[in-house]
C-alpha cells in the first residue's frame, strides 16, 4: 500500500494528543467523538472530585477526628472511590486507545469512520455490554464490594473496643493474621477449629458418597422390586428443605425430650447418651446427620451414571469369571468416580463452609470455657460467632481470608483438570 | 452354593440393605408428623403414634394474632419469588451476551464468574453485614433479595450459557438476515429454545433462598420481618422443648409442600446439576 510508504506518524500524534481526552479524536478529525470523550471527561472530574477526595483521605487515614469521622463510613466511601477511580481509568485508556487506533488507521490510509458508522458500531458492539451491565452492577454491590471490604477490614483493628461511632478504627497491617498464629487464646483455638473442620469435611463426605454410591449400586440390580418406591425414599431427605430436617434432628437427639434416647436407645437397653453436651458425641451426631442430609444427592447422580454404563462390559467380566465385588472394582466404581469427579470436589467444598448442619444443630457448642468458639464450629460458623457474639470483626475477617484461599486454592486445582478449562470456546 | 441360592442371598441381603435404609430415612420424618398431632406443648411421655391425636398446633400456626408464621411463609415466598424474576432476567440477558457476542473483557468476565461462583456468597457474611448496617438497609427485604439475586448469578450464568451455546447460530444468522434486531433475537429466538434451561434457572433461584438461613439470620432482625428458616429457629431455640409440638406443625407445613414441588421436578434439578458440575 502507498500509504505506508509515506511514514506518516498520525497514531504517535494522536496517542499524545488525548493525553488531554478527546484532542487525539479532534486531531483525528472526529469532532463529535472528541467532544464526548472531554465532556465525560471533565463532568466525571467535577462530579465525583470530593467523594474521590474524601474517599481517598478516608480510605488511608480511617478518620482522625471524633465525633466528626466514622471509619467504617470512610472505609465505605473509600472503595467507592477507588472503584469509581478505576472506572474513570477505563474510559482514559478507552479513549488513548481510540486516538491509537485511529491514528494508525489513518497512517496506513484507511478511511475513518463517518459520524453514522460510528453510531452503528456503538449501537453493534455495545449491545452485550448493554445486556451485561444489570448483572453487572448487582454482582459490583453485593459480591464485589463484600469481598473488597472483607480483604481490607482484615487490616485494620475493628473490634468491640475500636468501633465507630465511639471510637475510631485504624490499621494494623498483618497484625490480625501475626495474633492468630501468634497468641496462644488465638492460635489454640484456630488449631482445635480447624482441624475439626477438616476431619469434618473428610469423614462427612466421604461417607455420605460412600452410602449414595453403595444404595445406588444395590437399587441397579435389575432383578429388584419395586425400584419405584425406594428410589423415592431415598430422594426424600434432599427435598426435604435442609434447614428443617437439621432442627428435627436436633429435638430427636435432646436429651431430655428425644427419640433416640427415649426410645430407640432405649428399646435396646442402651444408657442414654449426652448428645448435646458431650463434645464427642454432638462430633458423632452431625457426621451421622450429615451422611443422612447428603446421600441422597449422590445417589440420584450415580444412578444416572451407572444406567450410562454398557451392559457388555459385565458380560465380558462374567465370562472371565469374575465376582460381583472384582466388577465393582474393577468396572462400577471407576466409571462412577470418572463421571462424577466434579461434582465430588464442590461436595467437599460445601461440607467445608456447611455452616447450617454445625449452627443449626447445637449452636457449634458445646461450649468450651476461655474460647471464642465451641466445640464442634467449624471455620465459618466460627466467623459468624466471632462477628455476632463477640463483634471481633477485624479477627472475623482475617479468618474468612483464610478460609477464602483454600477454597479458592481448591477450586483452581479442580478448574486445571476439568475439560473446560482448556476449551477454546470457553473464552 | 448352587447360582440360584446365590440369587437368592443376594436378594435377602439386597432388601434387608434397603429396609434399614429406608427406616432411617422415614423414622425422622414419622416422628415429626407425630409430634406435630401430640396434644400438650412437650413430649414428654408421647408416642410416635399419639393416642388422642389433635390439630390444635396446625390452628395456633394459622391463628395471625398467636403466631407469626403466616407472615413468615408470605415472607419467603416474597422474597424468592422476586429473587427468582431478578436473577432469572439477569442470567438471561448476560449468558446471551457471553454465548453470542466477542467483545472485550469477555474472557475476563467469564473469569470473573468462574472465580465467583466457588466462593459462597455468604463467607463475606461480615461485611454484608457492616455494609447492610452502614447503609441502614439492615432488617429490610430489599438487601436480602440483592445479596440472594447476586450470589445467584456466576453460577446460573456459566450454566446458561452452556446451554445458550448449544442453540444453533444459524437461527440468529437467518434471523438477522430477515431484519431482525439483537434485541428481537434474544427475546423471539433465543429465550423460547431455551425455556428448559430457565426452568432449570428458576427452580434453584427460588429453592436457593428459600433454604437459606444464614443471609437472613445476619440481615433480618424483628420477627415479623422473618423468613421460615429464621423464624422456625427462632421457634425451636427460644425456649426449646415447650413449644416443641407446634416447632413439629410448622416443619411439617413446610417440608410437604416443598418436597412435593421437589419430587415432581427433581429431574430438571439433577439435569442442571449435572450440566453444571461437568461444565464448571
Amino acid at each position: 500500500m502507498e500509504a505506508t510508504e509515506r511514514q506518516t506518524k498520525h497514531r504517535k500524534t494522536a496517542l499524545a494528543l488525548s493525553l488531554i481526552p478527546g484532542f487525539g479524536q479532534f486531531y483525528n478529525k472526529q469532532l463529535l467523538k472528541g467532544f464526548m470523550f472531554l465532556i465525560l471527561t471533565v463532568s466525571f472530574a467535577v462530579a465525583f472530585a470530593d467523594l474521590i477526595n474524601i474517599g481517598l483521605w478516608g480510605i488511608v487515614t480511617l478518620g482522625e477526628k471524633l465525633p466528626r469521622d466514622h471509619s467504617i463510613f470512610l472505609l465505605t466511601q473509600g472503595i467507592i472511590a477507588v472503584l469509581v477511580i478505576l472506572i474513570g481509568l477505563l474510559i482514559y485508556f478507552l479513549n488513548l486507545r481510540d486516538a491509537y487506533l485511529n491514528g494508525r488507521n489513518r497512517d496506513l490510509g484507511i478511511p475513518l469512520n463517518s459520524v453514522r458508522e460510528q453510531y452503528r458500531n456503538v449501537t453493534e458492539q455495545g449491545f452485550p455490554y448493554l445486556m451485561l451491565t444489570p448483572g453487572f452492577f448487582l454482582l459490583i454491590f453485593v459480591v464485589i464490594f463484600p469481598i473488597l471490604f472483607v480483604i481490607l477490614l482484615s487490616f485494620t483493628n475493628y473490634d468491640l473496643y475500636h468501633s465507630p461511632p465511639a471510637n475510631l478504627v485504624d490499621w494494623i497491617g498483618i497484625q490480625n493474621y501475626i495474633d492468630i498464629f501468634k497468641l496462644d487464646i488465638w492460635r489454640n483455638t484456630f488449631i482445635d477449629v480447624f482441624s475439626w473442620t477438616i476431619v469434618w469435611t473428610f469423614v462427612a463426605t466421604t461417607g455420605q458418597i460412600a452410602i449414595g454410591i453403595f444404595l445406588a449400586v444395590l437399587m441397579n440390580q435389575k432383578d429388584l422390586k419395586f425400584k419405584g418406591i425406594f428410589r423415592t425414599i431415598f430422594i426424600l431427605p434432599w427435598a426435604v428443605p435442609a434447614f428443617v430436617s437439621i432442627l428435627v434432628f436436633a429435638g430427636m437427639f435432646n436429651e431430655t425430650f428425644g427419640a433416640i434416647n427415649n426410645d430407640i436407645l432405649a428399646a435396646f437397653g442402651i444408657d442414654a447418651i449426652p448428645w448435646l453436651t458431650e463434645p464427642f458425641w454432638t462430633k458423632v451426631a452431625l457426621i451421622l446427620i450429615q451422611f443422612w442430609l447428603g446421600f441422597p444427592f449422590i445417589f440420584a447422580m450415580v444412578t444416572g451414571v451407572l444406567q450410562s454404563i454398557p451392559e457388555e462390559l459385565y458380560e465380558a467380566a462374567t465370562v472371565d469369571g469374575a465376582n460381583i465385588w472384582q466388577k465393582f472394582r474393577g468396572i462400577t466404581l471407576p466409571m462412577v468416580l470418572f463421571a462424577i469427579a466434579p461434582i465430588l470436589i464442590t461436595q467437599y467444598t460445601f461440607n467445608f463452609n456447611n455452616f447450617n448442619v454445625i449452627y443449626l444443630f447445637n449452636g457449634g457448642g458445646p461450649a468450651v470455657s476461655g474460647q471464642t468458639a465451641g466445640s464442634t464450629d467449624i471455620l465459618i460458623s466460627w466467623i459468624y460467632k466471632l462477628t455476632f457474639t463477640s463483634a471481633q470483626y477485624g479477627k472475623a475477617a482475617a479468618i474468612t481470608m483464610i478460609l477464602s484461599a483454600i477454597v479458592i486454592g481448591v477450586a483452581l486445582w479442580q478448574f486445571r483438570r476439568t475439560k473446560s478449562f482448556q476449551e477454546e470456546d470457553m473464552m | 452354593m448352587s447360582p440360584k441360592m446365590q440369587k437368592i442371598v443376594r436378594l435377602t441381603l439386597s432388601y434387608v440393605a434397603i429396609a434399614i435404609a429406608c427406616v432411617i430415612i422415614l423414622y425422622p420424618v414419622l416422628w415429626i408428623i407425630g409430634s406435630s398431632f401430640n396434644p400438650g406443648d412437650s413430649l414428654s411421655g408421647s408416642s410416635i403414634i399419639p393416642k388422642d391425636a389433635t390439630l390444635d398446633h396446625y390452628k395456633s400456626l394459622f391463628n395471625t394474632a398467636e403466631s407469626d408464621y403466616l407472615l413468615w411463609y408470605w415472607n419467603t415466598l416474597k422474597i424468592c419469588i422476586i429473587t427468582m424474576v431478578i436473577a432469572v432476567a439477569m442470567i438471561s440477558c448476560m449468558a446471551y451476551a457471553f454465548s453470542r457476542y466477542r467483545f472485550v473483557g469477555r474472557k475476563n468476565g467469564l473469569m470473573t464468574f468462574l472465580i465467583l461462583q466457588m466462593i459462597p456468597n455468604f463467607a463475606a457474611l461480615i461485611a454484608i453485614y457492616v455494609l447492610a448496617y452502614v447503609t441502614k438497609l439492615l432488617d429490610t427485604h430489599f438487601a436480602l433479595i440483592l445479596v440472594y439475586a447476586g450470589g445467584l448469578l456466576p453460577m446460573n450464568t456459566w450454566l446458561a450459557k452452556g446451554y445458550f451455546d448449544t442453540i444453533p447460530k444459524e437461527l440468529d444468522e437467518s434471523a438477522r438476515i430477515d431484519g431482525a434486531g439483537h434485541f428481537r433475537i434474544f427475546w423471539q429466538i433465543i429465550l423460547p429454545l431455551a425455556k428448559p434451561i430457565l426452568a432449570v434457572v428458576a427452580l434453584f433461584s427460588f429453592i436457593t433462598p428459600f433454604t437459606d438461613f444464614i443471609l437472613a439470620q445476619v440481615i433480618l432482625r424483628s420477627e415479623e420481618k422473618f423468613t421460615l428458616a429464621v423464624g422456625l429457629y427462632k421457634m425451636i431455640s427460644d425456649q426449646f422443648g415447650n413449644e416443641f409440638t407446634t416447632f413439629a406443625a410448622g416443619s411439617v407445613l413446610i417440608a410437604i409442600p416443598i418436597s412435593i414441588l421437589f419430587l415432581s421436578l427433581q429431574r430438571f434439578f439433577i439435569s442442571g446439576l449435572t450440566a453444571g458440575g461437568t461444565k464448571g
